[in-house]
């Protein structure tokens, strides 16, 4: 039973790979999407030990809809109306962004054994993983030019903090979480409504357009 | 003991062709096309032996060493590879080293001999074959490196041995993201679809087939042969990484290696049916993103 939930773990990490090396906006859009199903799951899968199980399914539930359906739901209407299909000419180019994805899964597998941790540790992988998701994302964010690959990191980002909420479904009241999945909602309907503007006032998403200023 | 090291040979000698027949037949059956026999590739062998070789008047012996070198390289990494988990004809600590550099001298010698010919259009193959096979290597090494740890042996032997069998049980993850990644290398190593098309002669996209252009008869038969042996070799190794049980019998063992050797070709053919050839610059990220898989799992044994 534990492999099963260190192949979750080791599936989420590869999907944070997956993503940084993927130039077509529609697969890494789905592989967001794949992850957030994974961290349902992930809740449910360590919720063995949890107490409240109620609390744990509504979780779990939560993050199902928001993670895997509602939001990669929206995001492929933003590249329907805008018109994209890929990430062109990324800041940081695949391979080096790859490699530097890579160096954070080490760093982050390597040396997460050393930080001490407020609640005993619920399964050995659960820290790395969550840190090298949040460097993946932060990668993602300021790696990329279009608006839809930076929202796309924010959402890795933030299942990497999803993942490390993790440790504290025991403690962390619902209301906590549920402003975690609320506020993350709301983010990405003011990035919508902010790439929806940029499209329109540029006919791109690229960000870049917005350093120059006109008069 | 005997029996058995022959029945191996017979298997790395007999097999090989046979597993280009099942690419092509699947990739056939896939494309709704009738296909070629599944025992084309042995004609296709038998006819060349006989036919004769034209040599170019450019050419050095270095052309005519090339098939011949290729070919016995292979052969010899063959040796060193156990089969169905039985110790190899010939097995010491360390010889994944010897394994991976006799397929990059075999490389060498068939760049070496496309470049001899002094064509432009095959220093352009040599180039681009070198060059990716110079980033296929470290995930090669990387995977190996992970087996030796999962195993605690030094030898390919003792990696793919008895010793799998636990270590599947307690690393599975890392050694999933092992065989994931050997299969990209092999697609990689083998001019297989992603990387490179072996049907084709277009000239952009060309990088195996380019260089052996100018061989001809049994030099041909040579490099036909050496590239089925080390589809063959690649397979084996992920075969036996794929499906490592202990196994009761060794017939036994045989029969599920040789089922599973058929099956990695039917996935080859799978492979090539369902995926596109990737642009040029994507290969390198491909191959890089392979060593990174085994990076990943090479820290999650080393935790």
């Amino acid at each position: 039973m534990a492999s099963w939930t260190d192949m979750v773990f080791v599936l989420v990490v590869v999907l944070d790979l997956f993503v940084l090396a993927s130039s077509r906006l529609g697969a890494a859009i789905r592989a967001v999407a794949l992850q957030g199903a994974l961290l349902s799951l992930l809740a449910l899968l360590l919720a063995s030990q949890a107490h409240d199980m109620g609390h744990v399914l509504l979780l779990a539930s939560g993050a199902f809809a928001i993670k895997a359906v509602l939001i990669p739901w929206l995001m492929f209407r933003a590249i329907r109306e805008a018109a994209i299909r890929r990430e062109v000419e990324p800041i940081i180019g695949y391979v080096p962004s790859m490699i530097l994805g890579g160096a954070g899964v080490v760093l982050a597998f390597a040396f997460s054994r050393g930080l001490p941790l407020p609640t005993p540790e619920m399964h050995p992988f659960l820290v790395p993983t969550a840190l090298a998701t949040v460097w993946t994302g932060l990668l993602l964010v300021v790696s990329r030019r279009k608006a839809v690959t930076q929202v796309l990191g924010f959402l890795v980002l933030e299942n990497g903090v999803f993942v490390f909420g993790l440790l504290l479904t025991d403690i962390m009241p619902v209301m906590v979480e549920a402003g975690v999945l609320l506020d993350l909602l709301a983010a990405v309907f003011v990035m919508g409504i902010v790439m929806f503007h940029i499209n329109r006032e540029f006919a791109s998403l690229d960000t870049d357009a917005m350093t120059s200023l006109k008069d | 003991m005997l029996l058995r090291a022959f029945f191996q040979l017979g298997l790395l000698l007999l097999l090989p062709p046979l597993l280009l027949g099942v690419v092509n037949r699947v990739k056939a059956v896939l494309a709704g096309r009738q296909g070629p026999p599944v025992l084309q590739a042995y004609y296709d062998l038998a006819k060349l032996l006989r036919k004769g070789a034209v040599y170019s008047r450019t050419t050095t012996w270095v052309f005519r060493a090339g098939p011949a070198i290729g070919l016995a390289a292979v052969a010899t990494a063959g040796m060193l590879l156990p089969v169905a988990g039985e110790p190899a004809v010939a097995s010491f600590a360390g010889d994944f080293v010897l394994f991976a550099y006799l397929l990059a001298l075999a490389r060498f010698f068939t760049a070496l001999a496309a470049l001899d010919t002094g064509s432009s259009f095959e220093g352009m193959g040599a180039a681009r074959e070198v060059s990716f096979a110079s980033m296929a290597e470290p995930a090669l090494f990387l995977c190996f490196v992970v087996l030796a740890r999962a195993t605690g042996a030094l030898s390919l032997s003792g990696m793919l041995g008895p010793a799998l069998a636990p270590a599947w049980r307690q690393a599975s993850p890392a050694l999933l993201l092992a065989a994931i990644s050997l299969f990209v290398v092999t697609l990689a190593e083998n001019a297989r679809i992603p990387v490179d098309d072996p049907s084709t002669h277009l000239e952009l996209t060309m990088i195996h087939e380019v260089m052996v252009l100018d061989h001809s008869g049994p030099d041909l038969a040579f490099i036909l042969y050496g590239a089925s042996m080390k589809l063959f070799l690649f397979g084996a190794l992920f075969v036996r990484l794929v499906l490592g049980f202990r196994f009761d019998s060794v017939w036994a063992a045989e029969a599920v290696f040789v089922g599973g050797l058929l099956a990695f070709a039917a996935l080859v053919g799978l492979t090539e049916s369902v995926m596109a050839r990737l642009r040029l610059t994507r290969v390198p990220q491909m191959l890089v993103g392979a060593s990174v898989l085994s990076v990943f799992a090479l820290v999650l044994l080393l935790r």
